[in-house]
């Protein structure tokens, strides 16, 4: 009774201090004071999470901790694994290396009197990605949806430009198509099962198939629900908000969004594949299957379209749909391989885009706010290291050995021989869209170290150092990724043998 | 003769709907066409691409789909009030028969929502504040979104709001606010006794705040009410939200004592955290309903 275990309080204590830290912001007028809020608490959540991993890799366990006095069905609840830990531990670390390498541009684009409420929005933002990884209880996984949206639409409209303001309301009404659908999902998933946590729910559903009542409803709901988790985080068909919002936010924002945000998303629908609907469920409903085939469709379309545009930052944007196509097709293989392939793209693909989009936003800045690639001509000449950083990012999105894109590609090719009747399909379509992201990101990175005929180059306006330490910590992440990706498979394969116990 | 004529004046303008004052026109300085913004550049209706026909059809048809789908759906869920329903369930059963004990509210939603599932109402709570402070970073005034024409502009609005009889609202809202308000307090510290609280309470509060705004001008009300206060309220409340649940959560998480007197239920002071968290809920409501109207029609609280 006396003893406490202080690791299992790690997901509450998280949580809590990051929604703290947002609440206490509010009284803070000065936006480097902010800042430094931020960074500490993103820090300490870091170290917790780091605790955290390492306590439940060793003791391979998955635990629940229950939110007040009253257990399972009746109060709320918060579930952790290794799936669960280690996506916090990169949360954090992105987060803390996106908003300390772009820091620079948030104090610029953003009015200095409320630069603070930023800050504000990126605390809340943190805790709601943070729940939505470690929620047991689907209401307050929608609960925290709706915080996600509020706060992202504004990271994007803080910069305040009119095309600030048409991308956060093209990114506002798609999202709450999206928590729409959710929250429909929700009603009609309570109304059939009686419950709101994922255990209890999973027995409910697994009765529903077995007596066969209710069938139709819960083909819907699950419909529903993945539908509305698939617009959130952007799969093809749905991703048209995407180019207007990166392309108009601070480039920090984009980061995070296109880095962070969406992904908070898809862990939330692995968690429901595993732990409500469980995977032969979304076998029989046939889901899984819809969910490759327009993975696979975003993989080749976003490139194409990403090939068609000419402004950096939103070829960056349809690169994410194609990446988020990937990990759909991962999910959609159905099999334990191709999911554990999905997850380490997630991590793959939020350390370099995150990457990308402040080298970007870096050149944008030196080129004197022209965006087209047209422009960028000489500008890692001008900025080495963000030169050096976007190399290294487009080099690891087109998947050359060494770096973290390639091992999350090899993983798709290995998980496709385990599916039957989807290796072809695979493989054909992992080729191709390869060779497409290697047709639109070389001719960028070869744009940017040639120079520009006739003008000098004048080597390096000074970077400030906070953006170097970043820079250089999200390329050595993403060696470290490609290199010793091996425990972090095994940590991914475990989590997921726990998670479909 | 001039008198008679402004009453008549002022009669035909009440019959008319519209408030007028004398002369308006002479303070009128700076009201001028709006300039046409190209906000989204290449967005207009006439650059879309493709075929519109084809994607009026599309719409309607994907709406008729789902319209199908949904009520093929309804027809299938359980019917409304059947006890054998699923919802029906060991949940219901200890909420509704234990709820008064292990809670010490006589309300039972009040019970669930801030005792039982109090999580997702902290995560409600933030999410109206996170709006309020959306709001904020859009509108509140500074040097992108707000000209001197538009300080013009909010001149003379005032300069209305102050000369303005409008006698019928003033002397409305001079007696309704108070008692609006009065209500909203009666609703928010009965909460957990009697249908209502935080949430219901706290959107009276409001209305009254706005009734009372809108009659006397955001000039008054600043002298209660401004961005400090309601940013103090509002933190206020989230902290002290935040530490009650903490400590519950953390005590009853870690089985640790937990030492809160939950009182005899049906008293006023009883049901342990759940009057307190109804008065922070309820002020955060309220301070986001006046929130809102400040921001929207002035652009500062």
């Amino acid at each position: 009774m006396e003893h406490i275990n202080w690791i299992h309080n790690i997901p509450f204590f998280s949580i809590f201090l990051a929604m703290l830290c947002g609440i206490i912001t509010a009284l803070v007028k000065n936006g480097r004071l902010a800042f430094k809020i931020h960074s500490i608490m993103v820090f300490i959540i870091f170290v917790m999470s780091v605790i955290l991993l390492i306590s439940v890799v060793k003791n391979n366990e998955i635990f629940t901790f229950m939110m007040g006095h009253f257990p399972a069905p009746w109060g709320n609840e918060l579930r952790a694994g290794p799936l669960e830990a280690l996506m916090a531990v990169t949360f954090s670390i992105v987060m803390l290396l996106t908003v300390s390498g772009g820091s620079e541009f948030i104090f610029k684009d953003v009015v200095p009197e409320k630069q603070p409420l930023y800050f504000i929005m990126l605390n809340a933002l943190f805790g709601a990605m943070l729940a939505l990884v470690y929620t047991n209880d689907i209401f307050t996984a929608y609960v925290f949806i709706e915080i996600n949206t509020i706060a992202s639409c504004a990271l994007i409209m803080a910069k305040g430009t009119p095309q600030s303001m048409v991308g956060t309301t093209h990114y506002l009404v798609i999202s709450l198509l999206g928590s729409g659908l959710f929250l429909l999902g929700v009603c009609i998933l309570y109304s059939i099962t009686g419950h709101l946590l994922f255990p209890q729910m999973k027995e409910a559903i697994l009765e529903i198939i077995k007596t066969e009542q209710y069938r139709l409803p819960l083909l819907v709901v699950t419909g529903f629900m993945f539908i509305g988790i698939a617009i959130k985080s952007a799969l093809f068909p749905f991703h048209s908000m995407l180019p207007g919002a990166y392309h108009s936010a601070i480039p920090t924002s984009s980061g995070i969004l296109s880095g962070l945000v969406l992904k908070s998303y898809i862990i939330l629908g692995i968690k429901l594949i595993y732990c409500v609907f469980s995977a032969e469920v979304m076998h029989t409903l046939k889901i899984t299957e819809v969910l490759f085939v327009f993975g696979l469709a975003g993989m080749v379309m976003g490139s194409v379209y990403a090939m068609r545009e000419r402004k950096m930052k939103r070829m960056l944007a349809y690169s994410s749909v194609a990446q988020i196509g990937y990990i759909y097709m991962g999910i959609g293989m159905g099999s334990r391989v191709g999911m554990t392939a999905a997850c380490f793209h997630i991590l793959a693909h939020a350390i370099t885009k995150t990457l990308l989009f402040l080298c970007c936003g870096s050149f944008v800045e030196d080129s004197g706010g022209k965006e087209k690639i047209y422009h960028m001509r000489g500008a890692a000449l001008r900025n080495p290291l963000a030169g050096i950083g976007y190399t290294v990012g487009a080099l690891s999105m087109i998947g050359i050995p060494l770096l973290a894109g390639f091992i999350s590609k090899i993983y798709f090719a290995t998980a496709s021989v385990y599916s039957s009747g989807k290796m072809a399909a695979v493989l054909i379509i992992l080729g191709v869209s390869m060779v497409l992201n290697a047709l639109y990101f070389l001719p960028s990175v070869i744009a940017i170290w040639t120079p520009e005929k006739g003008v000098e180059m004048k080597p390096v306006s000074s970077v400030s150092p906070l953006f170097a330490v970043s820079i250089v910590g999200f390329i050595l992440l993403n060696f470290v990724l490609g290199v010793c990706y091996r425990p972090i498979t095994r940590i991914i394969q475990m989590s997921i043998e726990l998670l479909a116990q | 003769m001039g008198e008679k004529k402004s009453f008549w004046k002022h009669l035909k303008a009440w019959v008319d709907g519209e408030e007028v004052i004398l002369d308006a026109d002479k303070y009128i300085v700076s009201r001028s066409v709006k300039e046409k913004k190209n906000w989204g550049g290449r967005y207009s209706m006439e650059n879309i691409k493709g075929n519109k026909k084809l994607y009026g059809f599309l719409s309607v048809a994907i709406s008729v789909l789902f319209i199908g789908i949904m009520l093929s759906v309804v027809n299938d869920l359980p019917e409304f009030g059947n006890p054998s329903n699923p919802a029906n369930n060991e949940v219901m059963e200890r909420y509704l028969e234990s709820g008064i004990e292990e809670t010490g509210a006589i309300n039972f939603v009040a019970g669930m929502i801030l005792d039982y599932r109090a999580f997702d109402t902290f995560g409600e709570s933030n999410v109206l504040f996170l709006a309020v402070m959306c709001v904020v970073l859009l509108l509140k005034k500074d040097k992108n979104n707000y000209s001197e024409k538009e300080e013009a502009e909010n001149w003379e609005d005032d300069y209305f709001d102050e000369n303005e009889k409008r006698p019928i609202l003033k002397v409305g809202g001079k007696l309704l606010a108070p008692l609006i308000i009065l209500y909203g307090i009666y609703v928010i510290l009965n909460g957990h006794l009697s249908p209502g609280g935080g949430f219901s309470g706290g959107t009276i509060i409001g209305a009254g705040l706005i009734l009372y705004a809108s009659a006397y001008g955001q000039k008054k009300m600043q002298t209660f009410f401004t961005f400090r206060t309601f940013t103090l309220i509002c933190v206020a409340c989230l902290l002290t939200y935040c530490a009650c649940k903490s400590y519950s959560f953390f005590t009853g998480a870690n089985h640790v004592g937990y030492e809160i007197p939950k009182g005899i239920p049906g008293n006023i002071l009883s049901s342990g955290f759940i009057l307190p968290l109804n008065i922070c809920v309820g002020l955060i409501v309220a301070c986001t309903m006046y929130g809102f109207y400040a921001l929207f029609t002035k652009g500062d609280i």
